[in-house]
C-alpha cells in the first residue's frame, strides 16, 4: 500500500531530485511522518508548530487539504498527494 | 538573463494595466529545461488587492497539472506593483519558491520608471532569499535569439 507524493522543485533536494516518491499512511499527517523517515528535513519544510505552513499547499488528489480536514484529511492507497508552494507576494 | 518575446512582454504589461489598481499575476510557461517563455497564462489574483497577490489554490493545482502534462515549467512568474517600484518586496522574497524561474515585476504606478522595454518591467532571480536582478532582452522571435525554437534557425 503506497501513496504517490508529488514533490515540487524546491523540495527535491530532500528526495535526491525525485519528482515523485512513495509513502504510506491513511491521513496527510501520517504520510508526512512516513516521508520524513526516509527524506529527512521534509517535515520542517511543510509544517510549522504542527500546522501546515502558510506558504505550502497540499492536495489529496485534486482537493486542497485546507478545505478537507487539514492534516487529518484521509488518504487512500490509490490517492496522489501533491505538494505545491503557494504563489503569492505583494508590495508590502 | 531573461530573453522574452515582445508579444509576451506586451501581454504581461496589458494584464497589469487591466487589473490596476489591484495587483495582477500570472505565469509564462515554457518547455522544461529550455528557459524559454512561450505560453502566457494570466492568473486570477485571489486576494484582489492593491498590495498583495495570491494564486487561488485550486487554480494553482490545475496550472501545475497542465504544465506537468505538457512537460512545461513556469519559466516566468510575474506580478505587478501598483504604487511602488518593480522590485521584489520582503513578502515576494519570503514566498519565492521557484529557484529556476524568472521573477518578473511590472510597476503600474503613476511615476513608473520606463526602461529599454518601454515599461517599468524588470526581472529577478530569487534563490534562498537572495535577490539578483538580471538583464531583460526583448526579441521579436526566438528564431535568432539563441534560445532554440520559434521555429528553428539560429545557425552559428
Amino acid at each position: 500500500m503506497a501513496v504517490t507524493v508529488s514533490i515540487p522543485t524546491i523540495l527535491r533536494t530532500h528526495t535526491g531530485g525525485e519528482k515523485a516518491v512513495e509513502a504510506k499512511g491513511s491521513t496527510v499527517a501520517e504520510v508526512i511522518e512516513d516521508l520524513e523517515s526516509r527524506h529527512s528535513g521534509l517535515k520542517d519544510r511543510l509544517l510549522k508548530d504542527g500546522k501546515l505552513h502558510r506558504f505550502v499547499n497540499i492536495y489529496v488528489d485534486d482537493e486542497d487539504v485546507r478545505f478537507a480536514g487539514g492534516l487529518e484529511a484521509p488518504v487512500k492507497e490509490t490517492s496522489t498527494l501533491t505538494i505545491l508552494p503557494a504563489v503569492a507576494g505583494g508590495m508590502r | 538573463m531573461l530573453v522574452i518575446r515582445r508579444d509576451l512582454l506586451d501581454e504581461i504589461v496589458a494584464h497589469a494595466r487591466r487589473d490596476h489598481p489591484d495587483e495582477a499575476c500570472g505565469v509564462v510557461a515554457g518547455p522544461e529545461g529550455s528557459d524559454r517563455p512561450e505560453r502566457f497564462i494570466p492568473m486570477l489574483n485571489a486576494a484582489r488587492s492593491p498590495t498583495f497577490y495570491e494564486f487561488d489554490s485550486g487554480d494553482l493545482f490545475q496550472l501545475y497539472k497542465q504544465m506537468n502534462a505538457n512537460d512545461e515549467v513556469p519559466v516566468v512568474i510575474y506580478h505587478s506593483h501598483t504604487a511602488t517600484e518593480a522590485y521584489p518586496s520582503r513578502t515576494d522574497i519570503s514566498y519565492a519558491s521557484e529557484p529556476e524561474a524568472h521573477y518578473v515585476l511590472v510597476s503600474t504606478r503613476d511615476s513608473a520608471e520606463t526602461n529599454h522595454t518601454g515599461h517599468e518591467f524588470r526581472s529577478f532571480r530569487i534563490v534562498d532569499g537572495v535577490v539578483t536582478e538580471e538583464e531583460v532582452q526583448v526579441v521579436e522571435t526566438y528564431m535568432f535569439a539563441h534560445t532554440g525554437a520559434d521555429d528553428v534557425p539560429d545557425l552559428g
